[in-house]
């Protein structure tokens, strides 16, 4: 270690940049062979896939972009962005996860059968407004397409 | 010592009437390189932080509708070539190191050690684009394109759901694409800088801050490698 420092940026010898590319190679083999395992459930290798993807990360940020021997401050930086990414799937997942099941938008055949028993269903809700006596007639119409449409829900998501 | 007299020809570059004896390229506005090379650095990271959020917004809708259509997903992915992907993988790795590498020659003075490394990097990055072409050419001809371009009559699941797929493959890896050419550019900036001989261990902040641009690239392409083409 000849540390003649006119800078004081600590960089690691060479060598260890060497080490850190094997074992990156050597994650990459294993994420392969990971991937053709069978663990049971599908759930369970995306999350050893994002593991091993996790692990080569760091690799790459505490050796390869220095944050090891950097200033705390771009770590902080660094984690704050992550902590934010979270934040994002984290209301996300929630938000999916206390909705009806929701149709995509390029799903054809149902998608217009959905939409016209929405339309009739928010015409009752916007016609008291408008006036009493008109509301009466479309309301009963609304009732019966409003009572088919959780039994033709389900079918799009099978 | 060696840096004050190093400087004291170069200061008439500097051309700015300076008397005092310093690096040619430390600004104004900061006492030292030092201060310079660490403001330069927090920059750097703040940019990278909205880079991370700008991929991790198509991540997370990635996660969101491949947990919705897990077979559709499931179907469509057999349609990538996961070698070329692990090729792509392994080339980008390999171009991370020689940029490291090139980062260690420069805070080393070793202009042409410097110098080579970058060459290696533009190369590598060079060959993941030529094997990104042929996978879209592939994808192209076969009609498995984003939204409505999506023209491949063989899907196994019904519902239209692995043109899904196709259209945050061609976003998440096009993008990823973009930076991969944005990189390039940027490192034949630094490498022009680096013939020119602007570099040395005393001034090398464009190649440090390139370096983990390059990096940030190579991070996402290891998510996306497993994401996309080992999901199962």
């Amino acid at each position: 270690m000849s540390d003649h420092s006119t800078t004081a940026h600590h960089h690691p010898p060479a060598k260890l940049y060497a080490g850190v590319l094997a074992a990156l190679l050597f994650l990459t083999v294993i994420t392969v062979a990971a991937s053709r395992v069978d663990f049971g459930s599908s759930s369970i290798n995306v999350v050893i896939a994002l593991a091993i993807a996790t692990c080569k990360a760091s690799l790459v940020i505490l050796y390869f972009m220095h944050l090891r021997y950097d200033k705390p401050l771009n770590s902080l930086i660094l984690l704050t962005g992550v902590l934010f990414l979270g934040v994002l799937l984290a209301f996300c997942l929630i938000d999916i996860d206390s909705r009806f099941p929701s149709r995509p938008s390029n799903l054809k055949v149902p998608i217009a059968a959905g939409a016209a028993a929405a339309g009739a269903g928010a015409a009752p809700g916007t016609a008291p407004a408008a006036g009493a006596p008109a509301a009466g007639t479309p309301a009963p119409a609304a009732a019966p397409s409003g009572g088919t449409q959780p039994a033709a829900a389900p079918t799009p998501s099978h | 010592m060696s840096q004050v007299t190093g400087a004291t020809g170069a200061s008439t570059i500097h051309g700015h009437g300076h008397e005092h004896g310093h690096s040619p390229f430390l600004q104004h506005h900061f006492a030292e390189m030092e201060q310079q090379f660490d403001a330069s650095k927090i920059g750097m990271w703040l940019f990278l932080v909205t880079e991370i959020l700008l991929f991790g917004g198509l991540f997370v809708g990635f996660g969101i509708m491949q947990g919705k259509f897990p077979e559709a997903f499931y179907e469509a992915h057999h349609h990538l070539d996961w070698k070329l992907g692990a090729l792509n993988t392994v080339v980008l790795l390999v171009s991370s190191y020689t940029m490291v590498m090139a980062v260690h020659s420069a805070s080393k003075s070793n202009q042409k050690a410097l110098i080579r490394y970058l060459v290696i990097t533009l190369l590598c990055a060079a060959i993941f684009l030529v094997v990104k072409y042929f996978e879209y050419e592939h994808k192209i001809h076969d009609g498995l394109l984003p939204g409505k371009f999506y023209t491949y009559k063989g899907d196994h699941v019904p519902g239209g759901q692995q043109a899904t797929f196709f259209s945050f493959y061609f976003m998440m890896t096009g993008l990823h694409g973009l930076h991969i050419l944005g990189g390039m550019t940027v490192i034949g900036w630094v490498l022009k800088r680096a013939i020119a001989g602007h570099f040395n261990s005393s001034y090398y902040t464009p190649v440090d801050l390139v370096g983990l641009y390059w990096h940030l690239v190579d991070l996402i392409w290891i998510y996306l490698f497993p994401l996309l083409y080992l999901i199962s």
